[in-house]
């Protein structure tokens, strides 16, 4: 089954490949080059229009506003939606509108659909290293950040029904009652994702919060929001309910704030280590006695990451007749 | 059964009253004035201040008590750093935890003394004390010590390391327990303690001080100090803390999350309730009705996790409201060091000013007031058991924390509306269930927001079993297996 093995040198050839013969995609050039790709057979690239996701849709920002992305060397790739306060709010409603179902579903349900999400990132891995080349990985950078991503959301899709026998416990209490804690999901999770690795950043960020049952709002990085944007893509096509992940982009220094301070928001998760946005973080997330998730740099996936968005409850049962 | 009203039940108007059955006070000892505990040794406060501390049930002095200053809490801390550097830190895991047994052993030993201080110095009554209090804060110590050696257990694939210093600022309504639950994870974890009591209740915290020195505990591995407000927020800023564990108000919790912004520190927060307790029509109402008295009654109602919202099934409201009202007559309010006490003293002047408030405000909101009536003695602050009836979900009395003997009554009629309900609050620290239905104890149970339900019982707590908020209810959880994360590092 060789041809199934799709490994990094697999997707940087394609990549290599991709980039002379589908441009539209890789956005690496400018966009005051000619986007037709062969003197051959002349056609105008179609270029994409990057949305933000709210709802299981492709909204614009309602603020009408963007920012540009550009690659390494200083052209334009991209324009991005510059989300706003409002965006936010109504991606918070969404993804409170998509907790109940999301946190009652069934632990193996939430495996299935994260496996999905990474059978669907491996079909289309191409389009993400074209994404990540266009704004300054190199290929091989490109590759392995992508297939990082895929093994990371198997990785989770796995334990998306084992934390819980992990981690729960029957409690020997002195008096007649059976006594249990099981893990539930925190809520609603506003997760700001790492600026470095635009994909793996992301994927990473995320993939734990709703493998525990919790829906989220995410930040994608500012520097480089492309494949978050299109990450979307695959949500969309993975069964992943509507409003269960909702990604806006936009200005860390405007939307900081909002993330942490939303009063039904349960929980915020910081990626990076600028002390100012730190505080600001921490200290607006007391509105409401939020849990604060600060990661000042990646770190390898594992379960701790869920029970980072986890209560714990506890039943007594009286034991009688 | 009928609503209650053809049921025989004794007039308790004509004159039924119990014989005193005082706990004797004269094997107590309290000092005229206490100083604070750092490193190992009673010592004065720089400043040179101190307050007193009541008996809330006669309002009469019990002890003068020294108020730290910030140079005595940087003395504090200090010392808990050098002992966690010096000795505790280095101490085999195993010799840590003998520690800890022991001061369990001796406040078994010692149970009679604390619960009558506790009694005293927090009005609530003897019986509680001696039944629940004192009892539970030496099983949390018995049980944390087992932790000390097996910690590599609980968290699999990583590393537990200690914090390094915890400072831990605790309430007034379970003095002793709280500072067994900051305590004893902290120390069995390898951090070393400053730890501040409530200013109305300092006592038995100075005296679990003396159990410390009998237990030979290292000098400066736990420090107790007391004071107000202030020396609380001079621990929570203190530089040199690595942690801070709180127990109190949602308000006060609000300020130290975000004072600690910016910081490096952990914490932990154990705050206020609004818990609603559901009574289907398929439970069994007696016991319910005995469930409800327990669930608010319970101290005085000065429990976060106070069942505080009832929400009874319409078709059996009348009932349970008869039954309930007709209980509520044969709870005894007085004398909390006599056994027969059912409600003691209110904690302090200040605190029944606010439930007072309270119950003006439910009135003036239109909620209909009961209250059981009954004498109480002159002198001391008290509240008698007090029921809201039709209230609304927008009433104050409904919506805040009172933290006193008051109880909100909602009806409902299905399942959905009764979670709904029990959900609408900001609030998530536990909830009660009461039906003869598992799967239906399991679906409310399941859907309620909040980290402890009891079903078919009320405020039951165990060291075992971790307890802490969903919502502004808190961070964290206390007890059990999940309370040792509040005291490790695991990176």
């Amino acid at each position: 089954m060789d041809k199934n093995i799709k490994t990094e040198a697999h997707y940087a050839e394609r990549a290599s490949a991709q980039e002379t013969s589908m441009p539209a995609t890789s956005e690496s050039q400018s966009k005051s080059k000619s986007r037709t790709t062969s003197a051959s057979a002349p056609r105008l690239g179609v270029e994409k229009t990057y949305k933000l996701y709210i709802n299981g849709k492709f909204p614009r920002t309602e603020s009408g506003r963007y920012f540009t992305v550009a690659d390494a060397s200083g052209n334009n790739v991209a324009n991005m939606c510059r989300a706003s306060r409002k965006d936010f709010r109504e991606a918070v409603v969404a993804a409170r509108g998509a907790f109940s179902g999301w946190s009652r579903a069934s632990a193996y349900l939430r495996s299935q659909i994260l496996y999905r999400v990474a059978e669907m990132l491996e079909g289309r891995g191409e389009q993400f290293v074209g994404e990540l080349t266009a704004t300054g990985s190199s290929k091989r950078a490109a590759a392995q950040e992508v297939t990082a991503a895929i093994d990371c959301l198997v990785y989770y899709a796995g334990w998306a029904d084992k934390y819980q026998q992990i981690f729960s416990s029957v409690n020997p209490v002195a008096s007649s009652h059976f006594n249990f804690s099981i893990l539930e999901p925190t809520g609603v999770v506003s997760a700001i994702a790492p600026q470095e690795k635009g994909l793996l950043g992301f994927v990473s960020d995320i993939a734990p919060i709703i493998a525990g049952g919790n829906t989220v709002v995410s930040l994608a990085s500012e520097q480089n929001p492309l494949c978050a944007i299109s990450f979307a893509e695959v949500l969309h096509s993975s069964d992943v309910p509507p409003g269960v992940v909702n990604i806006l982009s936009g200005y860390r220094n405007e939307l900081n704030e909002h993330f942490a301070s939303h009063m039904d928001v349960n929980a915020v998760i910081y990626n990076g280590a600028d002390a100012d946005e730190i505080k600001l973080v921490q200290e607006q997330a007391a509105n409401n006695i939020k849990r604060v998730v600060i990661r000042k740099k990646p770190a390898a996936p594992d379960p701790y990451q869920i029970m980072d968005c986890q209560e714990t409850k506890t039943t007594w049962h009286p034991i009688g007749g | 059964m009928s609503d209650g009203k053809n049921a025989i039940k004794l007039n308790y108007d004509t004159g039924w009253e119990y014989a005193a059955a005082p706990e004797s006070t004269d094997h107590i000892n309290i000092n005229d004035r206490y100083e604070l505990f750092i490193d190992g040794k009673f010592t004065a406060p720089k400043s040179g201040a101190y307050f007193d501390t009541i008996n809330p049930a006669n309002e009469k002095t019990l002890a003068s008590v020294a108020q730290a200053s910030k140079a005595d809490v940087n003395r504090a801390v200090k010392a808990a750093r050098g002992a966690y550097d010096n000795v505790w830190s280095k101490m085999k895991a195993a010799e840590r935890g003998k520690y800890i047994y022991r001061i369990a052993r001796i406040i078994q030993e010692r149970a009679r003394e604390f619960a009558v201080i506790e009694s005293m110095d927090g009005g609530k009554p003897i019986r509680e004390a001696r039944d629940v209090d004192i009892p539970l804060a030496a099983a949390h110590f018995f049980y944390y010590a087992g932790w000390a050696d097996k910690l590599d257990y609980a968290f699999p694939q990583k590393t537990p390391k200690p914090l390094g210093v915890a400072g831990q600022i605790i309430p007034w309504n379970f003095p002793l327990l709280m500072a067994a639950w900051k305590i004893a994870p902290a120390l069995a974890c390898g951090n070393t303690v400053v730890l501040k009591p409530a200013e109305t209740t300092p006592l038995t915290a100075l005296k679990l001080a003396e159990v410390i020195q009998a237990a030979d505990l290292p000098p400066g591995v736990v420090n107790i100090i007391t004071g107000d407000g202030s020396t609380g927020a001079a621990i929570v800023d203190h530089d040199d803390i690595d942690k801070v564990a709180f127990t109190g108000s949602t308000d006060v919790g609000r300020i130290i999350q975000r004072a600690l912004a910016g910081t490096d520190k952990k914490y932990t927060l154990e705050l206020g309730g609004k818990a609603a307790n559901i009574i289907f029509e398929d439970a069994p109402i007696d016991q319910a009705v005995e469930g409800i008295v327990n669930a608010i009654f319970f101290n005085q109602g000065h429990v976060c996790c106070a069942g505080s919202r009832l929400l009874v099934q319409e078709s059996v409201a009348k009932e349970v409201i008869t039954k309930l009202k007709e209980r509520m007559q044969t709870l005894v309010v007085g004398d909390p060091l006599d056994k027969n006490t059912d409600i003691g003293a209110i904690n302090s002047a200040a605190q029944l000013e606010r439930i007072n408030d309270y119950l003006a405000l439910g009135q003036k909101e239109g909620a209909e007031m009961y209250q059981a009536g009954g004498k109480t003695p002159k002198k001391g602050y008290w509240c008698q058991p007090t029921l809201f009836t039709d209230v609304a979900q927008s009433h104050r009395v409904v919506r805040e924390e009172i933290f006193g003997p008051v109880l909100a009554i909602q009806t409902f009629r299905t399942l959905d509306e009764a979670v709904s309900k029990a959900n609408n609050t900001q609030y998530g620290l536990s909830g009660g269930v009461w039906t003869d239905k598992g799967a239906k104890i399991f679906k409310v149970g399941q859907n309620i927001r909040a980290g402890v339900i009891w079903a078919n019982t009320f405020n039951k707590f165990d060291p075992t079993s971790p307890f802490g908020g969903y919502k502004e209810s808190g961070v964290g959880r206390e007890g059990g297996l999940h309370g040792l994360s509040a005291y490790v590092n695991l990176h």
